[in-house]
């Protein structure tokens, strides 16, 4: 610290004040999340312990191999496979959208209008763009009018409200985005004359995307991998409301479990998912170095 | 090349224009529901067309006191906004140097972008509730009577919730203030430092009216992020909740196009904020030339 004050004393000080909130809002409280796992708890209070059995608990029956797979991996790999079947959705949607922004919109200006026009509904709230689907995928929504007067179904569809559909649809929905914006930003760093280059040593349109594209897309999509991932993982809002409250989450199981204030068993049951998260993330960024991509 | 007017570009053109009804779509059918006569349901046809929603809402008859969650939500939007702007211009300003523990607190932004937010949630709540037990020991073994006598929690919009979402907005505060300075040009700077102007006026008169329309930028992340924010507030906000933590709640609760009308209200809030902002910023930039 001595040494940088003499360095260069006003500039590196106005970092303070950010440095204030994430040490007061974010490394304390996931350091106190940690240390609070391991106490122990009654109905109205919780109490400074060192014990494991919030850990005990939340595998208790996950190594008995005779019985069903256990609450917690089945909420795990349920939650996992929403990530899997969401990222794909996100990376197709979210690549094509910004490989048409990025190389068939001529104009700097229409791209920024056409990259706002994706952006704006981020900006907008979360929970009104999911309760948006409801007359459309609902009962008597306009998805299954169209279905029954058209003979395509002879019953109102029930799977399309409430259900593993409707909550992937409404991640897609929601965070494409995430993906467009660092792929599109891969994208716009690509040399032109590359791609003019594989062009006329014979290349067509498909080997230029698969061998030159992506490979030097490939930052922008592991980044928008990570966020579209690591939302889905602790999500517990989507899943609830597009789920009719019916389907679990890691982060639904957090959230009762605080409401109960049994908050050191919500204190471990974070600490899991967030090693998880971790695990993750370290595995994909070991591809790319985030900050070379801003 | 590329940029032909081939068929893959039509393609691409519907596929994009798919994807922007996909976005816009929804929304646009509860904006539509919500204008529907008294009689109207959750779903279409419309039963004809009125504001007896938007009234029914005003009145506040079905739902909670929306009213005032509304004008929590906004001034909390505004004081986050600022604190937004403030905090990560200064502290975009300290990165375009490295300094000591820069690599940790570029680490910490990033982490906390993806940090599942139940779990800050959560901690957040129990680094306040250990507070709040603090206080109270406080108040009992130096009987103070201030303590004894009114305190209830430490835990509180402006407190934990602020912090809260200030750990979601601020990420994306410095994150645009990295992608401004890379590609800055320092030249300015330097030629005002050498005709001899302050660290302070240099930046007064050179840096900031060129960072200016990504300020506003930024000021539209803090704003808008904190005016829709629910993962991280949903545990911390203590006795007021904010819009989207009674929208959530209605969600299961109201089976009246109400929620269409509330929704309506807000996305056009939303919508003002955004068209505001993108006025602002190409005022800004016209007037830099």
């Amino acid at each position: 610290m001595m040494k940088f004050l003499k360095l260069k004393p006003t500039v590196g000080l106005l970092s303070i004040p950010y440095s204030l909130i994430f040490i007061f809002f974010f490394f304390f409280p996931l350091t106190l999340t940690f240390i609070i796992s391991f106490w122990d708890y009654n109905e109205y209070s919780i109490i400074p312990d060192f014990i494991f059995e919030n850990y005990a608990y939340i595998f208790k029956d996950c190594l008995n191999f005779e019985k069903d797979i256990c609450v917690t991996f089945k909420t795990y790999l349920s939650t996992f496979i929403f990530c899997f079947i969401t990222w794909f959705f996100t990376l197709i949607i979210g690549f094509f959208v910004a490989y048409f922004l990025a190389f068939y919109v001529n104009s700097i200006t229409w791209q920024i209008v056409l990259f706002l026009l994706c952006t704006i509904p981020f900006w907008t709230s979360n929970v009104i763009r999911m309760i948006s689907w409801i007359p459309l995928l609902g009962r008597n929504g306009l998805v299954n009018d169209f279905l029954l007067s058209t003979g395509l179904a002879d019953a109102p569809q029930e799977w399309l409200l409430y259900s593993g559909f409707s909550i992937v649809l409404a991640f897609v929905h929601l965070y494409t985005l995430f993906m467009i914006v660092p792929i599109f930003n891969s994208m716009m760093r690509i040399d032109k004359s590359i791609i003019e280059a594989a062009y006329d040593n014979g290349a067509n349109g498909l080997q230029i995307l698969w061998n030159v594209i992506i490979p030097l897309c490939k930052p922008g999509i592991v980044i928008g991998s990570i966020f579209v991932i690591t939302v889905v993982m602790g999500d517990f809002i989507t899943i609830g409301i597009m789920g009719g409250q019916q389907i679990p989450s890691i982060g639904k199981i957090i959230y009762v479990e605080m409401s109960y204030l049994q908050l050191p068993a919500a204190a471990a049951n974070a600490v899991i998912l967030l090693a998880l998260t971790l695990l993750i993330i370290w595995i994909m960024t070991k591809m790319i170095d985030i900050r070379k991509e801003l | 090349m590329l940029n032909k007017k081939n068929k893959t570009y039509y393609v691409c053109v519907f596929f994009f224009c798919l994807f922007v009804l996909f976005l816009y779509g929804p929304t646009f059918t509860i904006v539509l529901l919500s204008f529907q006569g008294p009689d109207g349901g959750l779903t279409f046809p419309l039963n004809g067309v009125s504001t007896y929603w938007f009234e029914e809402l005003w009145r506040g008859g079905s739902v909670v006191d929306i009213g005032s969650a509304f004008k929590r939500s906004i001034i909390l939007g505004v004081i986050v906004m600022v604190l937004t702007v403030l905090l990560s211009v200064s502290a975009g300003l300290a990165f375009r140097k490295k300094f000591w523990g820069s690599d940790t607190l570029f680490f910490a932004t990033v982490a906390s972008l993806i940090v599942p937010s139940i779990v800050l949630s959560l901690g957040v709540a129990l680094q306040f509730r250990l507070l709040d037990d603090f206080t109270k020991w406080l108040g009992s073994t130096f009987d103070i009577n201030y303590i004894n006598e009114f305190f209830q929690t430490t835990l509180g919009m402006f407190t934990s919730g602020l912090g809260a979402q200030l750990t979601w907005t601020l990420p994306f505060g410095l994150l645009i203030m990295f992608a401004v300075f890379n590609r800055f040009d320092k030249s300015y700077e330097e030629a005002a430092r050498d005709l001899g102007a302050t660290p302070w006026k240099t930046f007064k008169e050179v840096v900031f009216p060129l960072i200016a329309p990504s300020i506003i930028g930024i000021a539209l992340f803090g704003f808008t992020l904190s005016y829709d924010e629910l993962a991280r507030s949903s545990q911390v906000m203590g006795a007021g909740n904010t819009l989207p933590l009674e929208l959530k709640g209605l969600t299961t609760t109201v089976t009246t196009p109400v929620i269409y009308a509330l929704g309506t209200v807000t996305t056009f809030v939303s919508f003002s904020v955004i068209g505001i902002s993108i006025a602002c910023y190409i005022w800004l930039k016209r007037k830099r030339g």
